[in-house]
């Protein structure tokens, strides 16, 4: 173990542990704005910047390795001046675009800028504007928006293993491109750590301000990993999927399927109502309807032949306690044990 | 699993065979990536096609489809025979069935299994010497194991080799099959198979009949056995299943030898079909009933960890449409047996009474923290890895298994395997994927995969169409040229119903599983005109 002190307060963590990391074990909040709970540390933007006495250099402290003694300062004019500074070479970039941003109201930039209190900037360069593109056919690219932190290119290559995008360019020209177009899934890792709106959803024809969407917690439907996310409900149709960092075996990662495969949910080629087979053609018919028929017909089959010649086909996409429901239906009521679903196939 | 997936990262190699684990559980396929890439974890990945994992993978075995049992027992053979590297204290102590076992072993020399494989034998040395140098390690196996003639005999050559180098009931090891759908184990785990009730209490068993009919208010239960899937559809072709009610299930997709499956379908009295779309299946029922999607209910599934989390209601059903209990229930009560619960929760507590693996799992907990089964009691924390400390069933039991190939092999008429499966982009029938533009950008129309070597001889180029036929069928498609599967090997997805792939598969089903051999079918190759 290692012994140091943060802001007055002595500190034992083991080591290699990271400033950044024994700080927020002693419940101090350093602000961070490229590092990210899953990833390596990344380094590039200069919040998170600490005073290390006897050092003439503030040093970052999601890279910095505690050492044996050392007394960190987290809170000074200087270190302050600093952040802001980070801040303001950030906004000469980014547009303040908030009120059209799909990120707006849970944007990490937009939190520090506010938290910060940063009213104008000083500094000015040269933009030429420049046009929002489509990343893949699911996520559009806003470089402008872009503060080139590279959490996007660092999950694609650390929590994903691919490593389809990087950053191409050269100063305020540089953007993140794909650069290996059949490598990438559009899982949209990339836009699920990007804290700002310079990666957003490009499927939802549907947008909800993150306010004033409903989050609920769910599992996914697909396969067995059982990945937990959020369905973003607006006006009862679902406009979204989110996840929690670090939450559920996916540890807030999806894939494809699960973060864009929503749209089925609110198809206009949902079945909405019963219907009964008449001369070959379906007819709407209530359920009153319906389910006579299908009791007067299971009942008849029932009575001539017995209740093995009637079978049923439960589901892997339905809850356990309809897989239940269904068995005891399928047992209880009409008695046979003929019940089965698609595990085999 | 024996496991959960988290533990592939405490394992020191994994051997992942028949599961294209990046296209098909994405996520678990990361635990995989991260296990190789930031923990040295050594990667042997098998499988008759070059699928993405192999470019993580330390030793690729590209062995040819239904082969598998051939090459489990050659590792094994090296393993024992060879080299020695077996757990001899294990077997010793928590196993039973060794000396047949082993006897068994010995005519699969790396020579014969490499002719029989197609698997170098260097390569065969290596990855047995990995595999059991390595301890822990993890054996994943998805639908590239089980989809066989030999599928049962496959799976419990996996639990051979993991009980031969003692990696069984360990952090880190394992025999851990993937499962394909969200609640697939959660449906076998409630009883919706026709040989056991919850918890895999067997119908046969008086005691569980008597228990459950007690529960249930009724007199008895029916002790006998009931039709497996692949079973109901000949029963009908003869008349003996007469009526079917299929709750969110296509058949008509995802069935083997489609052509059979309609015929039968069509031969049935009544087909009621329950769910959220006009499916294939759907369209041919005499009465079809609105179901809803998982984000208008409220329950619970069980993945592949044996994991039970909650599912929760998002938004109110669409138009007419009504929750699949409340359909069942509503039908019951017509049909005479009021069947009352006030809401999920309520069904949840009446399957903990009658199913010790679910006793303690409720809806409280859940709200905490996912809970693996077996669970007996509220205080019980479950049970994340099985047969820790012993074998659940006291001790682990080794089977001598025979390598026999699959049903229908390659010959002159029809000299290329068939094997199905999935892509990343859609899943199953694709009754869900397909609806919607996002997933279909991206896999718009299906694609045959066809080794280049192979197109060059049918003068087959990128992008043209060919009609691939079997003895039972023929579809036209899209090639896709592609080193993905061997020379000799085409590789078709089952998504797409309009060319579905099943009207050419071959419906020999595994004798002790019931599961048809979509891996491997003979079929003819053309290009369409």
């Amino acid at each position: 173990m290692v012994t140091l002190t943060i802001d007055g307060k002595e500190v034992k963590v083991p080591q290699g542990t990271t400033i950044l990391a024994a700080a927020r074990t002693a419940g101090i909040r350093i602000p961070t704005l490229c590092y990210h709970g899953r990833l390596d540390p990344i380094g590039s933007c200069r919040m998170c910047v600490v005073e290390i006495e006897g050092v003439a250099h503030p040093m970052a402290a999601c890279t910095t390795p505690v050492e044996e003694g050392i007394v960190v300062t987290t809170n000074s004019e200087r270190l302050h001046r600093i952040r802001e500074d980070s801040l303001k070479l950030i906004l000469v970039n980014h547009p303040l675009d908030c009120p059209i941003c799909d990120k707006g109201g849970e944007c990490l930039l937009q939190d520090l800028v506010y938290e910060f209190g940063i009213d104008k900037v000083e500094y000015q360069a040269p933009k030429p504007a420049r046009e929002a593109v489509y990343a893949t056919p699911l996520i559009r690219y806003w470089p402008d928006r872009c503060i080139m932190c590279l959490r996007c290119v660092t999950a694609c290559r650390e929590i994903k293993g691919i490593g389809a995008i990087e950053i191409k360019g050269e100063g305020y020209g540089s953007q993140v491109v794909v650069i290996d177009e059949e490598k990438c899934q559009s899982c949209g890792e990339c836009l699920s750590v990007c804290p700002t709106g310079a990666l957003t959803e490009n499927l939802s024809r549907f947008k909800g301000r993150p306010w004033l969407v409903k989050r609920v917690p769910t599992t996914c439907t697909y396969c067995g990993c059982g990945c937990q996310l959020e369905l973003n409900v607006q006006n009862n149709r679902v406009v979204g999927v989110t996840t929690q960092e670090g939450k559920g075996v996916n540890r807030g990662s999806l894939c494809v399927k699960g973060r864009f495969g929503y749209e089925f949910i609110g198809s206009d080629e949902r079945l909405t109502t019963p219907l009964i087979k008449k001369d070959g053609e379906f007819k709407e018919a209530s359920w009153e309807e319906a389910l006579n028929l299908v009791a007067e017909r299971f009942g008849a089959i029932k009575e001539e032949s017995g209740p093995d010649a009637i079978a049923g086909l439960s589901s892997a996409r339905c809850t356990n306690e309809e897989n239940y429901l269904f068995q005891k239906f399928m047992r209880g009521v009409i008695g046979t044990n003929n019940v089965d679903h698609c595990a085999r196939l | 699993m024996t496991n959960p997936i988290k533990d592939v990262l405490q394992a020191k190699a994994i051997l992942a065979i028949g599961t294209n684990t990046t296209e098909n559980h994405p996520i678990f396929a990361n635990y995989v990536k991260e296990a190789v890439l930031k923990r040295g974890t050594k990667l042997i990945v098998a499988d008759p096609r070059r699928i993405n994992l192999v470019d993580y993978a330390d030793l690729w075995l590209q062995h040819r489809p239904g082969t598998d049992v051939a090459l489990i027992n050659g590792l094994m053979h090296i393993i024992l025979h060879k080299k020695g590297l077996h757990k001899k204290e294990h077997i010793e102590n928590c196993t039973v069935g060794f000396e047949e076992f082993a006897a068994n072993l010995e005519k699969y020399t790396p020579e014969y299994v490499a002719e029989i494989t197609g698997v170098p034998v260097d390569d065969l040395e290596a990855a047995a010497v990995m595999y059991a140098e390595s301890s822990p390690a993890s054996i994943l196996y998805a639908m590239g194991i089980t989809q066989h003639t030999s599928g049962t005999d496959n799976v419990k050559t996996l639990g051979n080799l993991a009980m031969l180098c003692g990696n069984i009931g360990v952090v880190g090891g394992g025999v851990n099959p993937l499962r394909g759908q969200n609640n697939v184990q959660g449906a076998c785990d409630l009883g919706a198979l026709p040989n056991v009730l919850t918890g895999y209490q067997k119908v046969a068993d008086e005691e569980v009949r008597q228990k459950f009919a007690k529960a249930w208010g009724l007199e008895e239960l029916s002790a006998v056995p009931g039709l497996r899937v692949t079973d109901m559809f000949p029963a009908a072709l003869e008349g003996k299943l007469r009526g079917l009610y299929v709750m969110g299930e296509n058949p008509l997709v995802s069935d083997p030898d489609l052509h059979h499956i309609e015929e039968a379908v069509k031969k049935l009295d009544f087909m009621v079909v329950q769910d959220i779309f006009l499916t294939e299946t759907a369209q041919l029922a005499d009465v079809v009933l609105p179901g809803v999607s998982f984000a208008e209910k409220d329950g619970t599934f069980t993945n592949s960890e044996r994991k039970v989390q909650r599912v929760r209601k998002a938004i109110e059903p669409v138009g007419e449409a009504r929750e699949d209990s409340w359909i069942i229930c509503q039908l019951a009560a017509v049909m005479g047996y009021p069947m009352e619960y006030a809401d999920a929760r309520a069904v949840m507590e009446e399957i903990r009474k009658l199913t010790p693996s679910y006793a303690g799992i409720s809806y409280e907990r859940l709200e905490k923290k996912a809970i693996a089964w077996p669970c007996p009691a509220e205080d019980h924390p479950g049970t994340p890895i099985l047969h820790v400390g012993e074998y659940a069933c006291g001790k682990g039991v080794f089977f001598p298994i025979e390598y026999r190939p699959p049903a229908e092999n390659p010959d002159a008429e029809y000299p290329f395997i068939l094997s199905t499966g999935r892509v990343l982009q859609h899943f199953h029938t694709g009754t869900m994927t397909r609806k919607g533009k996002g997933l279909n950008q991206l896999y718009p129309e299906l694609l045959a995969e066809v080794n280049p070597a192979d197109a060059e001889k049918l003068g087959i180029e990128d992008g043209d169409f060919i009609n691939i036929a079997s003895r039972r069928g023929s579809i036209k498609v899209k090639a896709w040229l592609t080193d993905r599967p061997a020379a000799g090997v085409v590789f078709v997805p089952f998504h797409f119903g309009e060319t579905a792939v099943n009207l050419l598969t071959n419906a020999a089903l595994c004798p002790d599983a019931g599961i048809p051999e979509y891996k491997v079918c003979a079929v003819k190759v053309e290009k369409a005109s």
